[in-house]
């Protein structure tokens, strides 16, 4: 392990992590809505929000897959040292990282269970950006509409239809994070 | 001043996430109650373990703590649990609904409409709607899984047979987004239409019994009725007698043991907030400011 | 004219200040000590460690003496500190088997290697006040022999031996924890002897009562109690070996129950299982019996619906402090759910007069 993997993690995690898990909440509570999270310096290509997500909701209770060009030394050290989380396949992931395309198939993710349908994974998806148009959301946490530069609109219609199975997702783009519940109907505009 | 021997917050950093990870499945399953590994609290289970944990997960040394008790700033339990996070979290609190940003209740909804910067964190005993139906959790969840809801319809209608109403006044159970079925913690079933498109976060944790749901802003949270039996969120027929507010939820003081009663506003802030605007009721003092 | 009451702040702080006041009591007599509640109430202190999971006898009876002797909230207060602590690590199971044991008794046996140990029990002590010890005076010594070394082998493996006893295979799978995460149903067998070890006395004395007078009875033997210190391991991955880090007092009991067999099975004994911090054999014996009543679905046996039977009634209640919680909490302020009842049950009053008097009319 080299110095790279030691550092990047929260200064302060109490207070750190208490306003970066503020941001995943409203993100989360309210699709469509873009918050921007500081403190997190992970290694490449692991952008600074994802790395944020990483260090306030995973630790060794929770097992995380990496996803294409996430699964690399740097990326597997650097979660380890900082939140202690085993590294595992799709199959078994809590919290999956990666590209939207590294992430594909979704079908190989736990949606949950029909009595437990909280047991499902949540996905974070790096984003070459992120911004408030594309997509047309409606559902809870939205009043009326809102809009998100998703990667597709087919995969998160599927997700939807499996409600109240199904999963959830962070996306992230340099220190900006937006967040995709099952529950947002989206729609090509 | 905080109280360096414990984290910020209280708990542990670990337990904070676990509790974290379950507010944000809650956010993504409206009305589904999510088990979480509930601690021990340095307070008794059934005083607001749940909601105090779910408030300790989401606080920041930013934010401004409201706690209510019956919709009272005053009250013993409410005065505890402030108290308790002034120490262990250092945040600033207030009593003024407008200026929180995260609000811990039992058994009411403040009148002043919340907006989009606040958390509602209610204190939940019983969190399954289902339990008065069917006390086994074995159960319940499969009826929750199976959308059966029934026995719970069957079970409002028959307080209509036997009394003409449905006799159901507080924790009244609503459907959320039409899937789950939901109870809103005791709250009286005039703030259930709060409950519904409310634009803050409002989170729902229950110690004892190791759960926490939530309702995303704007969510959808139908109060159960029947089309010739519609929901009505009754109160009082009363204006508050300090204030004058005619909307308002009421608590009823008896006064002498003649029979003689008032009624005045349950929060606490809302009718000092009117009185300071000068609204003035029935049995109203000039309006004074207290000394903080 | 109506005051808001203001002060609820000031209120606690008085309450508080009161309760120091009382729980030190007369100041003309001498304050107890910790060392004084640990050395002198021990089974007191045993059963604040038992319910409180958490090992620590002065712990215990600082958490007794500032709980006034009401051991329910002692309890409270140790399990409170105890989520405070972090962990460091797993030991290494417990040998139960190479117990030093104080007290060792088998009712299934006249005798058995090791031999019967009677230990420090009330058991034949006549239940007549001692107004010796009202004048503090120093008890009579205690006669001593030097230590018995020889083994105290299980008495239900000289039956395991034979095939008479229903085995319990060995297993490395780590047990779920019930105080990190949530219960869930059905509940295995580990969580559910940890839900039983640490709950309330008097619940599972009870529930064990009940099987013995016919709900879910299982005809328990005590196979063997015993009580004694054991040595508490731990794996330290820098020196590649187990340590030694303490030593605790446990009292375990081994019921041998009824048998079960069929055509193709031939019978065999069953068994119940109790292990509780301290000398706690009343627990512990209720323990058995009510983990055996619970074991009636793996054993094949039928559910006669008798309460001890049913696993998610028993564990859903026998927490003392989540019930006592739950209990006193409607002691806070329910007014606003109240006056919600109270204005409906003034409309039914008022609908259902008007209609008497309009069919009187």
């Amino acid at each position: 392990m080299d110095m790279v993997a030691l550092e990047g993690g929260f200064a302060d995690t109490p207070r750190e992590a208490a306003v970066a898990f503020r941001a995943c909440l409203s993100a989360l509570a309210r699709p469509g809505r873009i918050e921007t999270v500081a403190g997190a310096a992970p290694p490449a290509p692991v952008s600074p929000a994802a790395g944020a997500v990483l260090l306030t909701l995973v630790d060794g209770s929770t097992p995380v897959h990496l996803a294409g060009a996430h699964d690399v030394p740097e990326v597997r050290d650097w979660i380890t040292f900082h939140t202690g989380a085993p590294l595992v396949g799709a199959a078994d992931a809590v919290f999956a990282l990666g590209a939207w395309d590294a992430l594909q198939p979704l079908d190989r993710f736990a949606r949950g269970l029909p009595d437990y349908p909280d047991r499902s994974a949540t996905l974070i998806v790096e984003m070459p950006a992120l911004t408030s148009e594309g997509a047309r959301l409606t559902g809870p946490g939205i009043e009326t509409e809102a809009f998100l530069s998703l990667p597709e609109v087919a995969a998160f219609r599927a997700n939807r239809a499996q409600f109240p199975q199904g999963l959830d997702f962070f996306l992230a783009a340099g220190d900006r994070l937006a967040g995709l519940p099952r529950t947002t109907r989206v729609e090509d505009v | 001043m905080t109280d360096t021997a414990y984290n910020f917050a209280y708990l542990d950093e670990e337990t904070k996430r676990m509790i974290r990870r379950a507010i944000l499945k809650g956010i993504a399953i409206p009305g589904y109650q999510v088990p979480f590994a509930s601690r021990e609290m340095p307070m008794p289970y059934g005083w607001g373990t749940g909601g105090v944990q779910v408030t300790a997960a989401c606080l920041t040394p930013g934010d401004r703590l409201k706690v209510i008790d019956q919709g009272a700033d005053d009250t013993t339990n409410a005065v505890s649990i402030r108290k308790f996070f002034e120490r262990t979290a250092g945040v600033a609190t207030t009593e003024r609904t407008a200026e929180a940003t995260v609000i811990q209740t039992r058994h009411r909804i403040p009148e002043t409409p919340l907006t989009g910067d606040q958390i509602l964190v209610y204190q939940v005993p019983i969190p399954e709607p289902l339990r008065f139906l069917e006390p086994r959790e074995t159960e319940t969840r499969k009826m929750h899984e199976l959308e059966e809801y029934g026995l719970m319809h069957v079970k409002l209608y028959e307080d209509i047979a036997r009394h003409g109403h449905i006799s159901t006044a507080y924790a009244y159970p609503v459907r959320v987004e039409g899937r789950y079925v939901m109870d809103p913690s005791p709250i009286p079933k005039f703030d259930n239409p709060k409950l519904s498109g409310n634009p803050a976060i409002q989170l729902f944790g229950a110690g004892r019994e190791q759960r926490i749901y939530a309702l995303p802003p704007f969510t959808e949270a139908v109060s159960l009725d029947f089309e010739d039996h519609p929901f009505e969120a009754s109160k009082p027929d009363h204006p508050c007698d300090l204030c004058g507010a005619e909307g308002s939820y009421l608590d009823e003081v008896i006064t002498d043991d003649r029979g003689g009663r008032m009624f005045v506003c349950s929060d606490t802030d809302f009718c000092a907030e009117r009185r300071a605007a000068g609204h003035a009721g029935r049995l109203a003092a000039p309006y004074e400011e207290t000394a903080a | 004219m109506y005051v808001a009451v203001k002060g609820g702040e000031r209120a606690i702080d008085n309450a508080h200040a009161w309760l120091a006041e009382e729980r030190r009591g007369d100041p003309a007599v001498p304050e107890l000590s910790v060392a004084q509640i640990r050395e002198q109430m021990a089974l007191a202190v045993n059963r604040v460690m038992a319910e409180g999971s958490l090992y620590d006898p002065d712990l215990a009876a600082l958490a007794i003496k500032q709980a006034r002797g009401d051991l329910i909230e002692a309890v409270f207060l140790i399990r409170a500190y105890r989520t405070t602590l972090p962990r460091i690590g797993a030991s290494r199971p417990v040998d139960t088997g190479a117990m030093a044991c104080d007290r060792r008794i088998s009712a299934t046996f006249k005798d058995a290697p090791g031999g019967q140990v009677l230990g420090p029990t009330f058991d034949y002590t006549h239940r007549l006040l001692d107004f010796a010890l009202a004048a503090e005076g120093e008890p009579p010594v205690a006669a001593t022999a030097p230590p018995d070394e020889t083994p105290t082998p299980r008495i239900t493996d000289f039956l395991g031996r034979d095939g008479l006893i229903q085995p319990e295979p060995a297993t490395d799978a780590e047990p779920r924890d019930l105080t990190r995460e949530p219960l869930e149903f059905p509940a295995d067998r580990p969580l559910r002897l940890q839900s039983l070890t640490r709950g309330d006395e008097g619940f599972v004395l009870a529930m064990a009562y009940s099987t013995q007078r016919g709900y879910g009875r299982n005809h328990p033997f005590v196979g063997e109690l015993r009580i004694g210190a054991v040595p508490v391991e731990m794996d330290i991955p820098e020196l590649g070996f187990a340590i030694e880090i303490g030593e605790i007092t446990l009292t375990e009991c081994e019921t041998v129950n009824q048998f079960a067999g069929s055509r193709t099975e031939p019978a065999q004994f069953t068994r119940g299982y109790g292990l509780v911090f301290g000398q706690t054999e009343r627990k512990a014996i209720s323990m058995a019996l009510v983990d055996r009543a619970l074991r009636w679905d793996e054993l094949g046996e039928d559910d006669t619906g008798a309460p001890a039977q049913d696993a998610e009634f028993v564990l859903s209640h026998a927490d003392n402090i989540q019930a006592t919680g739950f209990l006193e909490h409607i002691k806070l302020p329910h007014y606003v759910d109240f006056q919600a009842e109270l204005e409906l049950v003034r409309k039914l009053r008022a609908e259902a007069l008007a209609s008497r008097r309009e069919a009187a009319e």
